[in-house]
């Protein structure tokens, strides 16, 4: 009887895992800031959709909403079947590694980390100095008094990486452009400080400062807010922020995190799924710069096409925009 | 000359802006602890009161409605604590960090399950918001040299919520120590059986106050999400809390020190805020973290040697029971 159960229950087994792998089973991982976050993760959100809608396939969910179940979520997908799963963000770093070293069958893809090493893991990193140095250019062009700010997050080397392009960027339309540079803090907390990101936006233009740009999660919102009631220009980051403040909002740097959850699907249901780190700079269309319907009224024919002359550049490598992270220095 | 005359007039601007949400926490924190109960919750009460003033600001489009709601849903978190410890005779250390783990967790699970912005409330219009008050004669006195952009940028120019911190700061001055209920609020924390043997609740004292505090703690969370800011974002507070806590201790739980112990505090992040990344003669880059520890730093320096030693009231901590 024993023998009988033992063997229904192997056969069983096997039946599930060869309908397992007969076809693709998507999963995301939101991060803490959920999938409606008006950013990062609902740009993921959209790239998932996107495969979606071409493909028929379902895509699995998580979203966490506190740390201990980024490994939670991660592991009970790879349970539920998954074949593939996108992990978000560099704070998914860890959960992510280990539950990869779990599954070796189930293939990992995780957005912003370039440090991991595991076969069955795909890395995204993005040229976000590229993206700010066009960001920087189109700043220092609207700028009336040759001053420029930038508010980061956390002081981290990610957020200089930001600071240094934008510099570049403005540096290299305008060589006497003053930029000024505040980072919110040192914890985790200043991605999520408003009241800091007005504050120091606020410093910004009593000095002069008449457009800014922040990369800083949530605190971003608050230097939009007040660059809207200070009637100063703010750009915007990650996904696509113009709608925030229409005619305040001069463009946003974006970061097509869409693209890396769509390709790694696509990837995965077409066989060409590799290991390995993906860079996604603007020669692939992985960081630009946002043009639409919001901002269409500030953005000059000359702001355009000195833009493009310059995206150009970059993508041909006639310009080489400086990585901060390559040696955590800035020239500019 | 003039250039370092509007830095120091926007340094002052920003100083009031900032230090508003403290005045409200630390004159909050004084009724409390001046009746005997520790509030540690000033922090968890004042992010709530923010989530509860932008949600009910977006849902009814009224700033007024919102300041009311935040007043309600704060003064209700004040009575969780006082039933904690008043009524129960719980530690109020344990129910104060009680409240600011679950304002901290409750404000975003909400947020999600309301709006689907991972915690985030949809931001508010102008209309949404209090906004900067302009003051009547401000073209005709914007003539006269420094006292014209003094009274335009620093007195001027501000939302209700900014006067109104002021304005409860004398309040809290009058009520402390000029009426019969300052008296016994003041009784109450320093020695309870006498208030108890004079034929006054001490259960019902301590309950009013920590009430006044829930009330002001939940000015405190307004202005942060509906008139500094435009919205409520996750554990916006940021410590503010911990810090009007701290500004209260500086005072030496007395109204008129503790506001200018806050307006320090706010000096000090508006300097930090302007000289990051400032070259300055002699010295050279400041670096960003020195700035940020630098109001913590003071506060030790200055708690150390200058004020001499802070006497917190004689009964705070103890929960009171008539056998005891």
């Amino acid at each position: 009887m024993q023998k009988l159960f033992k063997l229904i229950t192997v056969a069983l087994l096997t039946l599930s895992a060869s309908i397992v792998s007969a076809e693709i089973k998507p999963a995301v991982i939101f991060d803490m800031g959920g999938k409606f976050d008006k950013s990062f993760n609902e740009s993921v959100f959209n790239g998932a959709q996107r495969f979606t809608k071409e493909t028929g396939i379902k895509v699995m969910e998580f979203e966490v909403t506190n740390e201990a179940q980024r490994e939670q979520g991660m592991r009970k997908m790879a349970q539920r079947g998954a074949n593939v799963i996108v992990c978000v963000g560099f704070a998914q770093a860890d959960a992510c590694d280990k539950v990869a070293k779990e599954f070796p069958n189930t293939k990992f893809s995780i957005i912003d980390v370039g440090w991991l090493d595991n076969a069955n893991m795909r890395q995204y990193v993005f040229n976000e100095h590229e993206g700010s140095f066009l960001v920087g250019a189109l700043a220092a062009m609207a700028s009336k008094t040759g001053k420029v700010g930038f508010v980061g997050g956390m002081d981290i080397p990610l957020i200089r990486k930001f600071a240094c392009g934008y510099v570049q960027g403005a540096k290299a339309v305008n060589s006497k452009v003053e930029v000024y540079q505040n980072m919110t803090g040192t914890t985790p907390a200043a991605w999520n400080d408003p009241a800091k990101g007005s504050e120091l936006a606020k410093s910004q233009f009593d000095r002069g400062a008449d457009v800014v740009y922040a990369a800083a999660g949530g605190t971003g919102t608050g230097v939009y807010q007040a660059a809207a009631d200070a009637g100063k220009l703010a750009i915007g980051v990650d996904s696509n922020q113009n709608y925030l403040h229409p005619g305040t909002m001069l463009t946003s740097m974006l970061k097509r995190v869409d693209l890396a959850t769509y390709e790694t699907f696509m990837d995965v249901k077409s066989g060409n799924f590799t290991s390995g780190v993906k860079v996604l700079g603007l020669k692939e269309d992985g960081v630009g710069w946002a043009y639409d319907k919001h901002n269409k009224s500030l953005i000059t024919d000359v702001m355009k096409s000195t833009i493009n002359g310059l995206s150009d550049k970059v993508k041909s490598g006639a310009i080489k925009v400086h990585d901060y992270m390559s040696d955590n220095n800035c020239p500019a | 000359m003039l250039e370092m005359f509007q830095i120091c007039i926007s340094l002052l601007d920003s100083t009031i802006r900032i230090a508003t949400p403290l005045i409200f926490c630390a004159m909050a924190g004084i009724f409390s602890e001046r009746s005997g109960i520790i509030d540690i919750g000033l922090e968890g009460k004042m992010l709530l009161s923010a989530f509860v003033a932008a949600s009910a600001t977006f849902l009814t489009g009224s700033p007024w409605i919102g300041l009311f709601s935040a007043v309600v849903a704060s003064g209700f978190a004040s009575l969780i604590h006082g039933f904690a410890c008043i009524t129960n005779k719980g530690d109020q250390v344990i129910s104060g960090l009680a409240i600011n783990i679950l304002a901290s967790g409750l404000t975003i699970t909400v947020g999600i399950a309301l709006f689907s912005r991972g915690g985030q409330t949809p931001s508010l219009g102008s209309d949404q918001r209090f906004m900067p008050i302009d003051f009547p004669f401000q073209s005709l006195i914007n003539n006269v040299p420094f006292f014209g952009d003094l009274y335009s940028d620093v007195i001027s120019g501000h939302n209700v919520l900014v006067y109104l911190s002021l304005l409860a700061v004398f309040v809290t001055y009058y009520m402390v120590f000029k009426t019969r209920f300052g008296l016994r609020l003041r009784a109450v924390g320093e020695k309870p059986e006498a208030v108890d043997t004079a034929g006054i609740s001490v259960i019902r004292m301590r309950y009013q106050a920590v009430i006044i505090a829930g009330i002001l703690c939940g000015l405190a969370g307004a202005y942060l999400s509906i008139a500094h800011g435009a919205g409520f974002g996750r554990e916006m507070s940021a410590g503010k809390g911990y810090i009007a806590l701290a500004a209260m201790i500086f005072g030496k739980w007395n109204p008129i020190p503790t506001l200018f112990a806050c307006l320090l505090f706010g000096f000090l992040e508006a300097l930090g805020n302007r000289l990051q990344g400032v070259e300055l003669y002699i010295i050279g880059e400041v670096p960003v973290q020195f700035m940020q520890a630098l109001p913590y730093i003071l506060t030790v320096i200055l708690l150390a040697g200058f004020i001499g030693k802070a006497r917190a009231p004689g009964a705070i901590g103890v929960p009171y029971s008539k056998e005891g």
